[in-house]
């Protein structure tokens, strides 16, 4: 096994095998998110997924740029946009560390053969005002994975919580191929040729452009002003959305009719906060890239942060509520007392966010 | 009487967090057998990072039965023409005994009925499966979390419980986890069950799963870095006990393996590589015997020592990545020189109110040259122009890569810098260096073990960066308070009472610290500053604590020695370590107990007539009435106060003290045959005169009223 013998696993390979194991532990296989993201976890299928009681189990790849990492691909060991594999296991099951090890096995490493610790790491990302804790998980020395129990999110407490594994693909493929470089990994093998491609030519462009791009060429003044744009509307999405639910509460509290407020129902059931968290997601990217361009002092560093914490926060709440009208929803469809009906739900429209 | 046993099996508990759960765990335990009365011999810890357990041997199968007198009614009430009454009967029946087994108690409100009682004592079993949960629910922990409901935290989540009284479960639940007789071994080194046959097999059979106690493992540790050590001759490995303690606590079943790197490596400062070596991997440095850094490293595994090679592998792989990224960051940092950086720390934040790391630096500056002056002043020798370039340099490596990357670093790598930086053409090589050092030891004495730094510059600046620092925060009102120091201001303030101690500084402390407060002046911070006398009131406390704690922790005095010298002036650390050296030299010698015992007297009969309002005359003067004993004390003072006086000026404090020592006699003599508070208010006045006099001759090195007296 491993020892940069041919069959170690290809990038490819690595992505193509955790996925499998995971999938056939119940959980859907996402595709990465398309906006930029600094990790797996402001993906929505984590950020927004892990609010609320439902269970859910999804893995997915995600691409993970972090601006001020970039090295103009000249550094063997560090990216500016690195690949996770990101795992959310909600609740997560009793033997999930055994399953994490068992994952692994899937990837050919032997714990027999090595040596595993699990260190103590406690996650926590300000911007978005979540926090967990846990462990890096280190294999003969390397951080290979991220083990966290997250335990809030967008400032909500999580109940169930969930289990979160962030396996750093580059980091355990090098390990597998044995190579010094990431640039030198093999991403895909040819089966028929044996013609190997690396990840320095599938990548290297990117790095080295993204460096130059986010360290010289970009527009600060611009970035400042599309940070802004993307704030506002976010901003004034949620703040519509505010107004929505007031009116439901008022139509309901004011009128006997169980359908009244249906159509404010039925709008705040449809309302856009995906999209509002899409634009959460482009200011806190924005805001990397200030950041790597050095245009945010560190006075002026943690008022950003707030400002997109705000956001994240406010769509996080809006989110928890939303989801809980569809459990009312789909409540409805039991034969129950209508006036019964209409007490609950005006009861569940009322309650405050985030309880 | 069964032997107890309780296993909490855990996910893996951090490090540091390990032994003092262990403890606590074991103190509650021990605190619930003793409340219960279930007795039990000595308990034993076993604690792994995936398990915390408690072992007792010999505990009470049950507590005993308790028998108690229950008191009733009055006889009065109980009994009417010596039949029982209902009140009686109730009694009775509420005691579980028969109306003809009541007796009768005599107490100080009259006679009542009594009955005697029996409570059967509970199993042992039953009181600890209603009882542990909570104790471990209790158990503190820096960080914890949930993973069932919110209401229910533990460091990590819990996956198996063992409880036993001998073979026997006890039927105890936690967190939807029910005890039973089933631990876990080593993860991947038995990984299965491990059925616990007795509390007292416990350990063995944990053994033989590859899991070993806290002590066996440190000296399996030790021993196989010894061993492995020995494959290359004339070498050690560098001792550390947090790193080891550290290791200790990550494994369950602990190996060493000996790794190498580049020889090239040894090219960057032994400081970063130690660094990247203990902190981020947890390794172990090997030095030669003049303590030159070898290319090599241990690591220490929770598995068996990975025979084939792969483990060894892997690591060095690691390292080397760790090494070139901070060879990266060296190189990159000498683009911009130190002196360079020093106008980037306009853009680092200090503190919110206080400013950036860019005025700091000015204001350390200040500070420092002023201390330059006091110290001059005072006949210590300071190399011209170090401390003011080492100052404005210090906080410039704040900026650089590597100390952003290990911040621990922080002086160190400025100090390795401004050694290998040009600085200022016009300075010499020597001069150069003297600054090097100067930034390089600046945050030390980072504990109160670590040593100070090596120079005076380096003291200074070490001092002036602190004193900056606790100035500002105190003069904001963020004054340390019970656990809360976020600022370690504490910490910092011990080491400034250190520093001054073992360089011998003669500084004031007050003055200083206003000055250092005085640096502030005109900066936006000082509209939100508390007022001066607030300011120096709080940095008085702050600084008597640290130099109590200094005097009793490093110097080992006694509570009382301590108090009393710090009772005289807190103001001069070196002054109040000279002054309790001379206390503790004279103590022992009977004339200071009994001095003691009269300067308790004196300060209480002063107290006495301050609350009646009675006021000493303005000095003694001897009157025809004073008694003789009171005229030759009087005459005492007179004539060796000044002679002690001379000699603490000249801070000879034991011979000014042995000298104070003959006072006992006249002292004495006045005790035993004058009154103070007599009626007569003119001799009265007069006589409170001379003891306030007299106290104050006492107090001037020590407060003897503070000494506590021999054999109590």
């Amino acid at each position: 096994m491993t020892s940069s013998s041919s069959n170690a696993l290809t990038f490819q390979e690595l992505i193509l095998r955790l996925q499998t194991f995971w999938a056939q532990r119940g959980c859907v296989l996402q595709q990465p998110y398309d906006v930029e993201v600094g990790a797996g976890t402001m993906a929505p299928e984590t950020f927004l997924r892990v609010l609320g009681p439902k269970p859910y189990r999804v893995a997915y790849v995600q691409p993970s740029r972090r601006p001020a990492d970039g090295r103009y691909g000249e550094n063997p060991n560090r990216l500016f946009k690195h690949m996770q594999l990101q795992v959310i296991l909600k609740p997560p099951p009793e033997n999930v560390q055994e399953l994490y090890l068992e994952s692994l096995g899937a990837i050919g490493i032997d714990l027999r053969h090595h040596d595993i610790k699990f260190e103590e790491d406690n996650w926590e990302a300000p911007t978005l005002s979540a926090w967990g804790v846990g462990w890096q998980v280190m294999l003969d020395g390397l951080e290979i994975t991220q083990f966290t129990y997250f335990q809030q999110c967008g400032g909500v407490d999580l109940n169930p919580m969930c289990a979160e594994l962030t396996y750093g693909l580059e980091r355990i493929a090098a390990f597998l191929q044995d190579v010094d470089s990431i640039y030198d990994i093999v991403w895909a093998r040819d089966p028929d040729t044996g013609a190997v491609v690396k990840y320095a030519e599938v990548r290297l462009a990117d790095e080295l452009q993204f460096s130059v791009y986010n360290f010289e060429f970009a527009d600060v003044d611009k970035a400042w002003k599309h940070f802004e744009l993307y704030e506002a509307e976010c901003n004034a999405l949620i703040e519509k959305l505010g107004v929505e639910k007031k009116d439901l509460a008022l139509k309901r509290g004011n009128s006997a009719d169980p359908d009244a407020g249906s159509g404010h129902a039925q709008s705040v059931a449809r309302f856009p906060l995906l999209g509002a968290y899409d634009l959460c997601l482009k200011c806190s990217h924005l805001f990397n890239i200030l950041d790597a361009r050095g245009a945010i002092s560190v006075t002026e560093r943690v008022g950003v942060i707030a400002r997109v914490r705000a956001l994240a926060v406010g769509i996080a709440k809006a989110w928890v509520d939303q989801q809980k009208g569809e459990s009312v929803a789909e409540k409805a469809d039991e034969p129950e007392p209508a006036a019964e009906k209409h007490t609950k739900r005006t009861k569940e429209a009322l309650s405050p966010v985030g309880s | 009487m069964p032997d107890f046993l309780l296993e909490i099996g855990c996910e893996e508990i951090p490090a540091r967090m390990i032994e003092a759960a262990s403890l606590e765990l074991r103190e509650r335990v021990a605190a619930l057998l003793a409340r219960e009365r279930l007795a039990g011999g000595e308990l034993t810890t076993f604690d792994t990072p995936r398990r915390l357990a408690v072992l007792v041997p010999g505990i009470s199968q049950a507590q005993a039965d308790l028998t108690e007198q229950l008191t009733g009614p009055s006889v009065n009430v109980a009994f009417k023409d010596g039949q029982p009454t209902p009140a009686a009967h109730a009694f009775a029946k509420k005691a579980a005994v028969d109306v003809s087994q009541l007796e009768r108690v005599t107490t100080p409100k009259g006679e009542y009925i009594a009955a005697k009682v029996t409570r059967k004592g509970r199993s042992a079993a039953e009181i600890l499966a209603e009882s542990l949960p909570k104790e471990i629910a209790g158990i503190y922990w820096p960080k914890n979390m949930y993973w069932r409901k919110p209401n229910e935290r533990f460091v990590r989540p819990v996956r198996w419980l063992v409880a036993m009284l001998d073979g026997e479960t006890i039927p105890l639940e936690f967190d939807g986890i029910t005890a039973g007789k089933t631990s876990r071994g080593h993860r991947i080194l038995h990984d299965g069950a491990v059925t616990i046959p007795a509390g007292s097999a416990y350990v063995d059979a944990l053994r033989s799963a590859k899991v070993l106690g806290r002590a066996e493992r440190e000296y399996q540790i030790r021993k196989t870095l010894d061993a492995a050590t020995r494959a290359i001759p004339g070498v050690r490995w560098r001792e550390d006990k947090a790193l080891l303690d550290s290791v200790v606590n990550l494994t369950e079943f602990p190996s060493v393996i000996l790794g190498g790197f580049d020889s090239q490596f040894l090219s960057l400062p032994a400081e970063v590589l130690v660094t990247v070596m203990r902190d981020q991997q947890k390794y172990f440095a090997i030095e030669d015997a003049n303590g030159k850094l070898l290319p090599h490293f241990l690591a220490v595994l929770n598995t068996d020592s990975g025979p084939h090679g792969l483990i060894r592998h892997g690591n060095e792989r690691v390292l080397r990545a760790r090494f070139n990224d901070a060879r990266f960051f060296w190189e990159t940092d000498q683009k911009k020189s130190l002196l360079e950086r020093v106008d980037l720390l306009r853009s680092v934040t200090f503190q919110k109110d206080l400013g950036s790391y860019y005025d700091k630096t000015q204001r350390v500056q200040r500070l420092c040259s002023w201390l330059n002056e006091i110290l001059k002043q005072n006949g210590v020798t300071v190399r011209p122009g170090v401390v003011h370039k080492a100052a404005c340099l210090a906080k410039a490596d704040l900026t650089t890569e590597l100390v952003k990357e290990f911040t621990e670093l922080q002086g160190i790598v400025g100090g390795l810098y401004a050694r290998a930086q040009q600085l200022d053409p016009s300075l010499k090589e020597e001069t150069r260096f003297a600054i090097a050092d100067t930034i390089y030891d600046h945050y030390k004495p980072e504990s109160t073990e670590d040593d100070v730094p090596r120079s005076i510059e380096g003291a200074m600046l070490s001092i002036g960066d602190k004193a900056d620092t606790i100035a500002g925060m105190f003069a904001l009102g963020l004054v340390p308070s019970g656990s809360k120091d976020p600022f370690a201001l504490r910490r910092q303030a011990n080491a400034i009472v250190k520093v001054i101690a073992e360089k011998k500084l003669p500084l004031h402390l007050s003055e200083m610290m206003k000055d250092a407060r005085a640096g502030y002046r005109g900066s936006a911070a000082e509209k939100k500053f508390v007022d001066d006398e607030a300011y120096a009131q709080s940095i008085k406390t702050l600084f008597r604590e640290r130099l109590e704690f200094y005097l009793k922790d490093a110097w080992g005095y006694a509570y009382d020695v301590v108090k009393a010298v710090l009772g005289a002036d807190v103001d001069d650390v070196v002054d109040s370590l000279a002054r309790a050296q001379a206390v503790k030299q004279v103590l022992h010698l009977p004339e200071f107990q009994a001095i003691g015992a009269a300067c308790k007297r004196m300060r209480n009969i002063l107290r006495q007539a301050e609350e009646k309002g009675i006021k000493p005359a303005e000095n003694f003067e001897s009157l025809p009435e004073s008694a003789s004993e009171e005229q030759s004390l009087a005459a005492y003072v007179e004539g060796t106060g000044p002679r002690v006086e001379a000699l603490r000026k000249e801070k000879k404090y034991a011979e000014a003290l042995l000298l104070l020592a003959t006072a006992r006699q006249p002292v004495d003599a006045f005790f035993d045959k004058v009154m103070v508070m007599v009626e007569d208010p003119k001799l009265r006045a007069n006589r409170l005169a001379l003891v306030r006099t007299l106290l104050k001759e006492f107090s001037t090195i020590a407060d003897f009223s503070e000494i506590v007296a021999e054999g109590k």
